[in-house]
């Protein structure tokens, strides 16, 4: 096969995504970030300040990279954590075909419940205002895929890969992102501002960090991860109980 | 036909040693890799399958190393040992996937014959997560012969089947073999891979301690002291006549009833026992071997 993807282990993985329970975690949390949307509309009104705290601070902050966290681990880890990855691993397919074929899925996961909430999110707090909502998603779909990636590596390098995301999205992401104004060069979420603040003029959410910086970092962590993920799964050492 | 191929092959873990320089040749047949729980047979079959890359030596598949080289699954089935496999989809779906990822031009057809050879056709419409423990073993062969490999590997493929399952097993793994296919399956049970293999090759404690047919196995299994204990209805006339025979090379009467008896050549002796208790009209309550456990066997094997 040279195909870049395997429908058979997409297919596969929108069924390890959906026939577990975490599933349904997919479809609760972009539920929350319109609902918190609508909450905001209704007490604060027509207001760019809080529509931008909330589509940053809950949805890119939080929502984004934990719809990322959820479907990433969730088509790569259970299968590493039980064994039955030997199932794909046994043929005669490429491992960049495996790990491509699973982030599809991923990335799709993160266009249906992060990104397009996102844009809901945004038209309900700005109707009249609908590039804010574009701005976001766009941003929200450019720092989801760097998340797949990141946690697709995670998934074949550590068998705690859920608890370390979790770590890394609340220290690294979160923590020390809000606190150290260096990590912006470094922080998936900060890349993903900058390119919202390049699509929607009024806002301005991460200071002194260029476009082109943002787009190509990446760019290459999309790359860089899924080849990585890619090239651990070749040498994937697969041992019984012994 | 294909031969695998095991040249001076180590592999470690940390301090840890699970394979110490073995060098096997599997050849088209049957062939069974015996030891003891934990002497490195799960992780020589992940060497041979591509799984492990081996610390030294070298693992072939017809000249070609099977490390980080997937190209070999085209003629490489592998049956492993753990029971996970993906248990939201029904044993046709699985078996299907499976064909479908080695691009088979029609994998329903392909699938449709696996599952036929290993006598699922009836439950695959089934969920997997509702199959019983020989079930899942059979639905993970039809997987793993839904290619036509050359080559078939199981780690274990007997456990937690029933008898009627082991029997249907075995008739497939021999006929497989008569085939002209390179099977190797791994068991620590003598007997099961006695039925099966014609070649056995012994590992123990990560060491290829011996190789042959089971019958040249078995010789060095059963010329050897075996223990018993036998309780009878006389404990103490039926120790003295089998003492008084040449196959016998101690008794001794334990305090909490019967006989601890060691016999030097099984063979003699497990047909004179019957004969000597009719001769002196003595009842046998219980025979009972007391180091058949594969460890015991294994130790004399190596220490031989």
């Amino acid at each position: 096969m040279t195909s870049p993807v395997s429908p058979t282990i997409v297919r596969l993985g929108v069924r390890s995504v959906f026939g577990r329970r975490r599933g349904i975690l997919l479809f609760l949390l972009p539920l929350v970030l319109v609902g918190l949307a609508v909450l905001v509309r209704v007490l604060v009104g027509d207001d760019l300040e809080a529509a931008s705290d909330t589509l940053y601070g809950l949805g890119l902050v939080v929502i984004v990279p934990l719809v990322a966290l959820l479907a990433t681990t969730g088509v790569l880890a259970p299968e590493i954590d039980d064994g039955s990855i030997a199932y794909l691993l046994a043929k005669p397919i490429s491992r960049h075909t495996i790990v491509v074929s699973k982030l599809v899925v991923a990335a799709s996961c993160v266009l249906l419940f992060a990104a397009v909430p996102m844009l809901i999110a945004g038209l309900v707090l700005a109707l009249d205002d609908p590039q804010l909502g574009a701005g976001f998603a766009l941003g929200s779909l450019a720092g989801g895929l760097a998340y797949c990636a990141v946690f697709a590596l995670l998934s074949v390098m550590t068998r705690h890969a859920v608890v370390v995301g979790l770590i890394y999205m609340l220290i690294w992401e979160g923590l020390l992102g809000g606190l150290l104004d260096g990590v912006r060069w470094l922080s998936v979420t900060r890349w993903a501002g900058a390119i919202i603040d390049q699509v929607t003029a009024e806002i301005n959410l991460v200071e002194g960090l260029g476009t082109v910086y943002a787009v190509v970092a990446t760019v290459i962590v999309v790359v860089a991860g899924t080849w990585l993920t890619g090239r651990k799964l070749r040498a994937f050492n697969l041992t019984g109980d012994e | 036909m294909s031969t695998l191929q095991l040249d001076h092959v180590s592999r470690w873990y940390r301090n840890v040693v699970a394979v110490n320089d073995v060098s096997m040749t599997i050849r088209p047949g049957v062939t069974g890799l015996l030891g003891p729980n934990g002497a490195g047979k799960s992780t020589l079959i992940a060497l041979m399958s591509g799984f492990l890359a081996p610390s030294t030596g070298t693992v072939t598949l017809d000249g070609e190393p099977l490390w980080r080289n997937e190209q070999v699954y085209r003629k490489v089935g592998l049956v492993p040992e753990r029971e996970a496999l993906f248990d939201y989809l029904t044993g046709r779906q699985f078996v299907v996937a499976n064909a479908e990822l080695h691009g088979l031009p029609d994998a329903d057809a392909a699938a449709q014959a696996s599952i036929a050879l290993v006598e699922m056709s009836d439950a695959q419409d089934r969920v997997i997560s509702t199959y019983s423990k020989g079930m899942r073993q059979r639905i993970k062969m039809a997987s793993s012969l839904v290619h036509d490999p050359a080559v078939l590997l199981l780690d274990e493929p007997f456990n937690g089947m029933d008898p009627r399952q082991r029997i249907h097993l075995m008739d497939l793994l021999r006929r497989m073999g008569a085939e002209g296919r390179t099977v190797l399956f791994s068991s620590h049970i003598l007997e099961e891979v006695e039925q099966v293999a014609r070649q056995i090759e012994v590992v123990v404690a990560g060491r290829h301690a011996a190789s042959g047919d089971f019958g040249a196995i078995r010789r060095l299994m059963t010329d050897r002291p075996n223990r018993f204990v036998l309780r009878t209805a006389d404990d103490r006339t039926m120790a003295s006549v089998l003492l008084a025979d040449p196959s016998v090379r101690g008794a001794r009467l334990r305090s909490e009833g019967g006989i601890e008896l060691e016999a030097s050549d099984f063979g003699r002796f497990s047909e004179v026992l019957p004969q000597l208790a009719r001769d002196h009209g003595i009842r046998l309550l219980e025979v009972t071997p007391t180091d058949e456990s594969l460890e015991s066997v294994f130790a004399y094997l190596v220490s031989a």
